[in-house]
């Protein structure tokens, strides 16, 4: 057992972090407001550097990668809150022509819970696909099709989306394993960049209250300040385990329940993006209640997240289930 | 990132496995809490079962007898040993964990000779006088006065939640040698054995009612001059030897054990009736527990984490606060839980009505001491926010 990063995983990573670091810097998510978060040239240089192939075979022009480079990916890539349907698109290499090489842009409904509207299309007018995700199966519309509208005022601005009134069926590219297979990978994704999202916020909390002062000294003297930024590390580096635990389970299914690494994983790191989130902002005082610092961003994009691929309530009842199961 | 078990860590579960099968069968049960003669002599019996079978001082260099186990076996190994509800440490838990790895490093050849191999065979306990009324959490501030006189030391003080006191032969004694010195740069580490004349042992009783650890008065003890380890004022480096034996790993069986218990109470709520259904039918109540499974899943991922990363590097993480703190409040919230499953049958200490009533409160009392034995929480945060974090350091 060596669950320690690879050094290959490490360069891979650092690859996609020295990206995001000249790409999607703070200033250029600002920049993204106006354009609901999607541009092209940033999306052509993110299917250049393997972010949807990844996990193709290379003989299909892949990356051929496994779902523990996945999730260092996208931990990587939610630390910059990396806008767009990046999950979608990745999850849709492979099964939507074109979503690999970045030319066909693909969005995506997960409909698990279908009783949950109003039904909420993200990034539909940036779409080329979109994916409807349903316990039967796997189905594929054309996003210009449908009767949509535009809500003025998103959650999270770099996540625009649009009220649908009716969903048709759709074209059906897969079956019920399928949509569980599917909505099991997007699961541990979603809680990659959930890890990131959380990780950069101890980060940016931290650089925070080592500059800032009141009271002569700076406010990460304080323990009322340092504890709240440990509890922050704690969450941080257990949704660090369980991710990587999630993607290390997926690929080699021998170590454990893929399906519960993986809510566990959802779980950890859903409540670990919010809650740290939560915490940035207190640290940051009054201007973390302004849209000036990007700590925002995170706070918001955490909840987008947390809607996804099952809440950390329905993953809490599945791990229930669990625990149970093994009760007699 | 492989959590895959390699074939040799796997024959060596098997064959631990097969060993603590019959051990723990053949080896009968508990004895009372506060029946110390008999826990003595049941704890000792088993570390020299572990002993004879080649299973005492896992993490121990072979060279004074230990077994120099992969970070990786000793997961397996403390994993195996609560999977078979094997006696655990016990009295052996001061000798094994912290006075002889500290003679081991730090220790004359006498004094290893002396001690190290009496430990490892569970014929010396030990016990460790380091905390005083005023030395909690500020250790380093401790009073008590060793004065040399020829070839003793006498020493006079008061030491505090000792453990093991009633038992122990030896007692691992941190004493003031230089009080003009600064307060880390006068403390020596001495050898203290519990039959000298002027010791007093007073049983302190716990929040449980029972006497686990006790105040050690020390009225002009002399201890001789030969029972010094490592330099005299050098003490506080001595103490902190041993943190390189301590790599992550010292929780695993309770973690363990914890991931049963979850389990256990899973049980009892299937069978409790709230508002005229089982327990287990409130919603809230099964998702409290799942996202308690989900935390001790995390934890033991962690776990898995630190021993890998420590295992490369030789040098356990700062990590192991993180844990620490991870670990003891998630014990506590599972306890609570627990209490809430019983309700007010937890009126009830001992079992009643077929309810594991004993277990829970015991659990429950106990895991009190969890986040502040150690390093408090409170220190534990104090540690990340400054040495991992690097926020300003408390004024010290």
């Amino acid at each position: 057992m060596d669950f320690r990063v690879t050094e290959d995983q490490q360069a891979l990573q650092e690859g996609i972090r020295s990206f995001c670091a000249g790409r999607v810097s703070h200033e250029q998510l600002r920049a993204l407001e106006p354009v609901g978060g999607f541009e092209r040239g940033l999306w052509t240089a993110l299917a250049e550097l393997g972010v949807f192939s990844l996990r193709q075979p290379e003989q299909e022009g892949g990356v051929g990668l496994g779902n523990a480079e996945a999730v260092l990916v996208f931990e990587e890539l939610g630390r910059a809150v990396v806008p767009g349907p990046l999950l979608w698109s990745h999850l849709a290499a492979g099964r939507v022509e074109g979503a690999a090489q970045g030319a066909c842009v693909v969005g995506g409904l997960d409909l698990f819970d279908a009783a949950a509207g109003p039904t909420l299309v993200e990034h539909l007018e940036s779409l080329d696909v979109l994916l409807l995700l349903r316990p039967d199966g796997v189905a594929r519309i054309d996003p210009a099709a449908l009767e949509a509208h535009r809500v003025e005022t998103p959650l999270d601005p770099l996540t625009p989306v649009w009220e649908v009134a009716a969903l048709p069926a759709g074209v059906r590219i897969g079956d019920a394993e399928d949509a569980r297979g599917i909505r099991l990978e997007g699961a541990a994704l979603a809680a990659a960049m959930l890890l990131g999202m959380a990780e950069e916020c101890v980060t940016l909390a931290t650089a925070y209250a080592r500059q800032r002062e009141q009271f002569n000294r700076p406010i990460g003297s304080f323990q009322s300040i340092k504890h709240i930024l440990a509890d922050t590390f704690v969450r941080q580096e257990a949704a660090r385990a369980a991710v990587y635990a999630a993607g290390a389970t997926l690929d080699d299914p021998l170590v454990g329940d893929p399906g519960r690494a993986v809510s566990v994983a959802k779980a950890i790191a859903g409540d670990a993006a919010w809650r740290n989130a939560r915490a940035c902002i207190q640290v940051h005082g009054g201007m973390g209640y302004t849209w000036e610092v990007p700590v925002h961003y995170y706070l918001k994009r955490a909840w987008v997240l947390e809607q996804v691929f099952g809440t950390t309530e329905e993953h809490a009842d599945t791990l229930a289930e669990h625990v149970a199961d093994a009760v007699a | 990132m492989d959590l895959r078990y390699s074939k040799a860590d796997e024959k060596f579960r098997s064959e631990l496995r097969a060993w603590l099968e019959q051990a723990v069968s053949s080896h009968g049960s508990a004895p009372p809490q506060n029946d110390w003669q008999a826990r003595r002599d049941w704890d000792t019996r088993w570390q020299r079962r572990l002993y004879d079978a080649g299973y005492a001082g896992i993490h121990w260099p072979r060279e004074y007898g230990g077994r120099d186990a992969t970070l990786t076996e000793q997961l397996v190994y403390y994993e195996e040993i609560a999977r078979a509800h094997a006696p655990y440490i016990g009295v052996n838990f001061v000798g094994m964990l912290h006075g002889g790895p500290t003679l081991i490093c730090e220790g004359t050849e006498q004094q290893k000779a002396e001690h190290v191999p009496r430990i490892l065979k569970g014929e010396e306990i030990w016990c460790q006088g380091f905390s005083e009324p005023a030395a909690g959490s500020d250790l380093a501030n401790l009073q008590t006065r060793a004065v040399r006189d020829g070839d003793v030391y006498r020493v006079t003080g008061h030491k505090i939640w000792t453990s093991f006191a009633q038992v122990a032969d030896f007692c691992e004694l941190l004493v003031r040698t230089n009080p003009d010195a600064p307060k880390h740069k006068g403390i020596s580490w001495l050898i203290m054995p519990m039959d000298l004349p002027g010791i007093e042992i007073r049983p302190l009783a716990t929040i449980m009612g029972e006497s686990d650890f006790s105040e050690v008065f020390l009225e002009d003890v002399q201890i001789p001059v030969e029972n010094l380890v490592g330099q005299e004022n050098d003490g506080w480096r001595v103490t902190n030897v041993t943190l390189r034996f301590e790599r992550g790993t010292a929780f695993a069986s309770e973690m363990y054990q914890l991931r049963e218990f979850l389990a256990q109470l899973v049980g009892v709520a299937k069978r409790v009736t709230r508002h005229g259904a089982p327990a287990w039918e409130d919603r809230v109540l099964r998702r409290e527990v799942g996202h308690l499974q989900a935390d001790l899943d995390a934890l033991w991922a962690m776990v898995k984490l630190s021993v890998s990363e420590t295992a490369q590097t030789g040098v356990p993480g700062v990590g192991a606060s993180a844990i620490k703190l991870y670990y003891t409040e998630l014990y506590q919230r599972i306890c609570e839980f627990g209490l809430r499953v019983l309700g007010r049958a937890a009126l009830a200490r001992d079992d009643v009505g077929a309810l594991p009533n004993h277990e829970v409160l015991y659990r429950t009392l106990q895991s009190l001491s969890l986040t502040i034995a150690a390093g408090t929480s409170q220190i534990q945060r104090n540690i990340i926010s400054e040495r991992i974090l690097g926020l300003p350091r408390e004024p010290r």
